[in-house]
């Protein structure tokens, strides 16, 4: 089918948006949902890796050990030119040294430890509510909110000093734009593993009750070079800041644009109907749109299809959490409905370890903000609002809100 | 129902536990899994159905 198309029929990837339709996936995208479970793409380097449109071939292809998610083989589908000096991560790696490596930073993020935390963030949460009840209005919520609230979480669980944020905030921002080049990424990448390395060493010398002192630990013990446990903590720091933060303020957005569904979630007090509608949202909202990439390992044959060797695998998470075949209506926002399935913390081996992390301060917001601040409402058109098209993780640059 | 898990396999997610605290924990030092009971009561059987399904890993394995 598709490998008969002459090249200049294979359509590039990433696509861009519907304008006006700030939270779909790119019609583009849809449609080739509607051509097959697999289809191909062309990259920025010619590259014509396939495109994994639906929910039941990415869970299992990202379940699969013949895939790999080692950005160093030939046909990896890189987002951009791999750059010497970037922070090559476990996530980034395959098993064993993936696990060995992943594991060394689990513990914190288990259910039950990141529960002991809620007190904790409800009160960074509702600390910065007061503020900005007290402050002047409209505000962004993006600066006043949405990324204070992950950033202040992440920096007291690794032992980094908050008061540095506007550092890792900016050069952690700019790791994940689409648009710099390759000597910028790996600069800011430097910055932050210098600072990271920096704080690991003084944490050597002087271990806290944090992730970074025992992985300083780690390298005392000769598990781990101080730039391994360096390049962990620029890994955690980054997801920490990108994924929540865009979470929050994407997601009042969309509330605010589905005005039954933010009052259902105000006017309830059942943390399950709360829960869902974390789920639901992270299902609809696809903050991770640049999709996973592997690479097979193996020949594989899947939904008719045999993916050899070596050719480059992109599952579009975003079109696979809108597959009618899961998700009836899957365009419909519907905090009611059961969402567990979506894919947008991944599957397999690399899916996302912050989750419970991230469900939890997601579980806060979303039922503190709306209530406390029941007449909440953007404070501009929606035309009016920029949004992180150039992202690796797409959200909005800014939020003008009032009440 | 029967469960069996694989702690060489499970990565520490956490998904488990969501589904069915009654059955499923997590190890301190690591956060890898722990299985409470492997004969669970059957009220539980959905939550430990959904927990499989959930599993990123595929770590739980069920015999009905
Ligand atoms: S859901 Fe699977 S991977 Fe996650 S903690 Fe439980 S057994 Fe481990």
């Amino acid at each position: 089918m598709t490998e008969t198309l002459n090249q200049a029929e294979i359509p590039q990837f990433p696509m861009a948006r519907a304008a006006g339709c700030p939270f779909d996936p790119p019609p583009t995208l849809k449609a080739l949902q509607e051509e097959g479970p697999l289809v191909k793409v062309r990259l920025w380097d010619g590259r014509t890796p396939w495109l994994v449109t639906r929910h039941a071939e990415q869970r299992a292809l990202l379940a699969d050990p013949r895939v790999s998610a080692d950005i160093t083989r030939p046909g990896y589908p890189g987002q951009t030119p791999i750059s010497g000096g970037s922070p090559l991560s476990f996530i980034l790696m395959d098993d064993p040294e993936h696990a060995r490596l992943r594991r060394m930073v689990t513990a914190p993020f288990a259910v039950k430890r990141v529960e002991a935390l809620r007190p904790v963030v409800q009160k960074i949460v509702d600390e910065l509510i007061d503020d900005l009840l007290a402050g002047p209005k409209p505000v962004d919520l993006v600066e006043a909110f949405a990324l204070p609230v992950p950033s202040l979480v992440i920096c007291e669980l690794l032992g980094v000093p908050y008061s540095d944020h506007d550092f890792f905030q900016d050069n952690s921002k700019t790791i994940v734009k689409r648009d710099v080049t390759p000597e910028q990424r790996a600069a800011a990448g430097g910055r932050l593993a210098e600072y990271l390395g920096d704080l690991v060493g003084r944490k050597l010398a002087d271990p806290g009750d944090d992730l970074l002192s025992q992985l300083a630990g780690r390298v005392k013990a000769g598990e781990l070079s101080q730039r391994e446990a360096a390049q962990m903590g620029v890994l955690l720091l980054i997801a920490g800041h990108e994924t929540t933060a865009n979470m929050i303020a994407l997601g009042t957005l969309a509330l605010l644009q589905h005005p039954h569904q933010l009052a259902l979630l105000r006017e309830s007090d059942d943390p399950k109907l709360v829960a869902g509608a974390v789920e639901e949202l992270l299902r609809y909202l696809n903050i991770t749109h640049s999709g996973r990439r592997r690479v097979a390992l193996e020949d594989i044959e899947i939904a008719g299809q045999v993916i050899r060797a070596g050719d480059g695998l992109i599952m579009a998470n975003d079109i696979g959490n809108r597959d009618a075949a899961t998700f009836p209506d899957p365009d419909e926002l519907d905090i009611r409905r059961d969402a567990r399935l979506h894919v947008a913390f991944g599957f397999g081996v690399h899916q996302c370890l912050g989750q419970p992390l991230a469900r939890m301060e997601l579980q806060v917001v979303y039922s503190t903000l709306y209530r406390r601040i029941p007449t909440l409402r953007a404070a501009t058109d929606l035309d009016q609002i920029s949004f992180k098209h150039d992202g690796q993780v797409y959200g909005v640059y800014e939020l003008p809100v009032t009440w | 129902m029967r469960i069996t898990i694989d702690q060489d396999k499970c990565v520490a997610s956490g998904q488990c536990v969501t589904a069915a605290m009654d059955v499923f924990d997590q190890r301190d030092e690591d956060g890898i899994v722990v299985l409470l009971t492997s004969t669970p009561p059957a009220e539980l059987a959905d939550d430990v159905r959904q927990a499989a399904i959930l599993c990123p890993a595929l770590a739980i394995h069920i015999e009905e």
